[in-house]
């Protein structure tokens, strides 16, 4: 296998939930070790975009190349082989609630490797001290808070040093030094470990911190790639949107709808 | 909670849940030898088995011995045919009598068989020759009828 | 407004489509669930952990409604019993009523609300947060994790909580019988044991709760699994594994009771 320096390349795809178009025509390629910000109004098709490069989600057509691997062709076999180098952090952590802390992070080890117990153990305690979190092994899930918690996932993702990390909005719902921390991790976990890492998020003041890359996308296409001084310098209408947080402009206020005045009337 | 909490309250569990059905099965079931399959089978025919099931009891003196197997129709004879399956553990000689007997005034019907003293015995598929069928009421009533109609008048004044 | 002639029509046909949906849903889903269940029968950790919530935790209820149940069957018997002059037949009547019917039917019932709402609600929840995703995205197949183990729980744990069920209802009769009443103990487990065959009525009644913890294993499992990830959703989803579970539990039972009985009394 030749070791091509574009670890994921999505070519021409295309993704439909029913009669809603999601993605239209989508072309784009991540390369081996970057941190690519994946940004975009909601309902932009951000999280269809991890769905298909986790395997989650099939395009109607188009490839999802990863580590040179087309993803919606593979036996579940293949694929569950190829998601063992994925690593992936939910929105809200997506911990399994009736296991302990300890065994959340233990669970990859348990269930995809052979190791005797007390290394398991100190796997996982070198995962938890990396999040800082070492002291909260015995917690369960709900007596965590969300940045916490949100910590906690992202030591269990990172458990069998995946070679790609996506992270699914992985800054919402924190406050600001969770964002930090979070943020920090995500970045020192990149390149401690060699990683490659995917992020969906709105959050641009971190994200322009953090990525090397910043892909907006917008009507189910890629509208940008840019770096993070490039946003900060455009006067484009939609990335300015975006990053002065401006209610309407070219994304509208409005969700589409009949004339105000008529629909007023006609009731 | 523990693994071994977890172990412990199943184990016990399970472990209570077996004792009931060997319960129900040794003390409220009963769990004699002669399932179908075991034991061995005899025929016998009756020119009216009544109300006779399959399943029925085959006694021997107040002891089940085995049970009634199938019970047809000798499309030639129209006589109806049993089959009996009796427990291994029970010989019975060339003369046996066959009888269907009730139990109590209405209780169920059932094969009773009557030793006789030959000193051969019935093998796996031989037919009991000599049975006396079923009682029947309707049957017993008329007779009883037509009997009281025969006598003679010599009580009415 | 003005609703087309044939809306009624299109409403008819939307609803068997969804209907048929459903079905093909369920079949893909079962058919999945047994390609993985060889797999989940190794791990018994897992299974362990689910008879632990499923079967141990429905020991009391299920017991006590047992006893309950075969005291109120042994008021109820006497009663009408004492007419004829037979209450020696007491035990045979209530052995015959528990271990054929009531046992694996008012069990399943008890289990379908106990058990299987619970496993429906915590399954609806897991797949609402992620965590069935999560598992996935780890390539650990959740069908073989958290599906199957709890599907075996339910079939292994349903014949032997209807065993206790009616070992318990016999006991229950049996107290009230035999040391209320005042009908001869002897007379009470000999007329019994003559009447109540181990084939035909305990093996027969094993079975059906057999059958009946297939269904409602499936149910639950399946309702879990497909439940729109919202409150309401995981709500209604646990609501319709009982509804559905009780009307599964009483026409198999209907089925299964013509099936195992005719021809019986050739």
């Amino acid at each position: 296998m030749v070791d091509t320096p574009d670890i994921i390349r999505i070519e021409a795809a295309h993704f439909s939930y029913g009669e809603r178009p999601i993605l239209t025509d989508l072309n784009l390629t991540i390369r081996r070790g970057e941190i690519v910000a994946i940004m975009g109004g909601s309902g932009g098709g951000k999280t269809t975009l991890l769905g298909l490069i986790g395997g989650r989600l099939k395009p109607s057509s188009g490839r999802v190349m990863v580590e040179d691997q087309n993803v919606p062709t593979l036996s579940k076999s293949a694929l569950y082989q190829l998601r063992r180098r994925i690593g992936m952090l939910f929105q809200f952590g997506a911990l399994f609630t009736d296991l302990p802390v300890f065994d959340n992070v233990a669970f990859p080890y348990r269930e995809q490797t052979d190791l005797p117990e007390d290394a398991i153990r100190a796997l996982v305690l070198m995962k938890l001290e990396a999040v800082g979190l070492r002291g909260a092994a015995h917690l369960m899930p709900s007596e965590l808070s969300g940045g916490m918690a949100r910590r906690v996932a992202l030591a269990r993702a990172v458990a069998l040093d995946p070679a790609i990390m996506l992270y699914d909005e992985p800054f919402t719902g924190l406050d600001p030094i969770s964002v930090g921390i979070i943020g920090r991790l995500i970045k020192r976990l990149n390149t401690a470990l060699g990683m490659t890492s995917v992020i969906v998020t709105h959050d641009l003041n971190e994200t322009l911190r953090l990525a090397d890359r910043v892909i907006v996308l917008s009507a189910g296409r890629v509208y940008c790639d840019l770096v993070p001084d490039q946003i900060r310098a455009s006067s484009d209408p939609f990335i300015r949107q975006f990053a002065d947080g401006l209610p309407d402009g070219p994304v509208p206020f409005h969700y589409p709808a009949s004339d105000y005045v008529q629909d007023l009337v006609q009731s | 909670m523990n693994r071994s909490k977890f172990d412990l309250a199943v184990g016990a569990f399970v472990a209570l849940g077996i004792i009931a059905l060997i319960f129900l099965a040794l003390k409220v079931g009963n769990l004699t030898g002669f399932d179908s399959g075991t034991g061995y089978v005899l025929e016998a025919r009756f020119d009216n088995i009544g109300g006779l099931k399959v399943r029925a009891p085959v006694k021997s003196a107040g002891v089940v011995v085995g049970r009634v197997e199938s019970i047809g129709l000798d499309g030639e004879t129209y006589e109806a045919v049993a089959r009996l399956r009796i427990s291994s553990s029970f010989r019975f000689s060339k003369d046996t009598i066959a009888v269907i007997l009730t139990s109590g005034l209405l209780g169920e019907q059932y094969i009773g068989l009557e030793v006789g003293g030959v000193p051969d015995y019935l093998s796996n598929g031989e037919r009991i020759t000599k049975t006396q069928s079923a009682m029947v009421l309707e049957k017993l009533i008329s007779q009883f009828l037509f009997n009281k109609a025969a006598e003679p008048p010599s009580q009415v004044k | 407004m003005s609703r087309a002639p044939l809306s009624w029509i299109e409403a008819l046909g939307a609803a068997v489509t969804t209907r048929l949906d459903r079905l093909g849903l369920a079949a893909r889903f079962v058919a999945a669930l047994f390609g993985v269940l060889g797999i989940a029968l190794l791990r018994a950790s897992l299974i362990i952990r689910e008879l632990y919530f499923s079967g141990v935790r429905s020991l009391s209820i299920v017991i006590v409604s047992g006893l309950f149940v075969g005291m109120v069957l042994a008021v109820q018997g006497y009663e009408v019993l004492q007419r004829y002059g037979s209450t020696e037949s007491l035990g045979v009547i209530v052995a015959l009523s528990l271990v054929r019917e009531l046992g694996p039917v008012v069990t399943a019932l008890l289990f379908a609300g106990r058990a299987s709402s619970a496993v429906t609600a915590e399954i609806g929840l897991m797949r609402a947060t992620d965590q069935l995703a999560a598992m996935d995205m780890m390539a650990v197949d959740p069908l073989a994790r958290v599906i199957a183990p709890r599907f075996i729980a339910a079939v292994i744990s349903l014949p032997l909580l209807a065993g206790l069920f009616s070992a318990a209802g016999i006991i229950g009769a049996w107290i009230i019988g035999v040391h209320l009443i005042g009908i001869d103990d002897g007379a009470f487990w000999s007329q019994m044991q003559a009447s109540v065959d181990v084939r035909i009525d305990i093996v027969n009644g094993m079975f059906k709760s057999v059958v009946f913890g297939v269904a409602v294993g499936l149910i639950s499992v399946f309702e879990g699994f497909f439940a729109p990830p919202t409150a309401e959703g995981v709500a209604s989803a646990t609501t319709r594994t009982v509804v559905t579970s009780s009307l599964a539990v009483l026409l198999l039972d209907f089925v299964l009771t013509v099936m195992m009985f005719r021809g019986l009394n050739g």
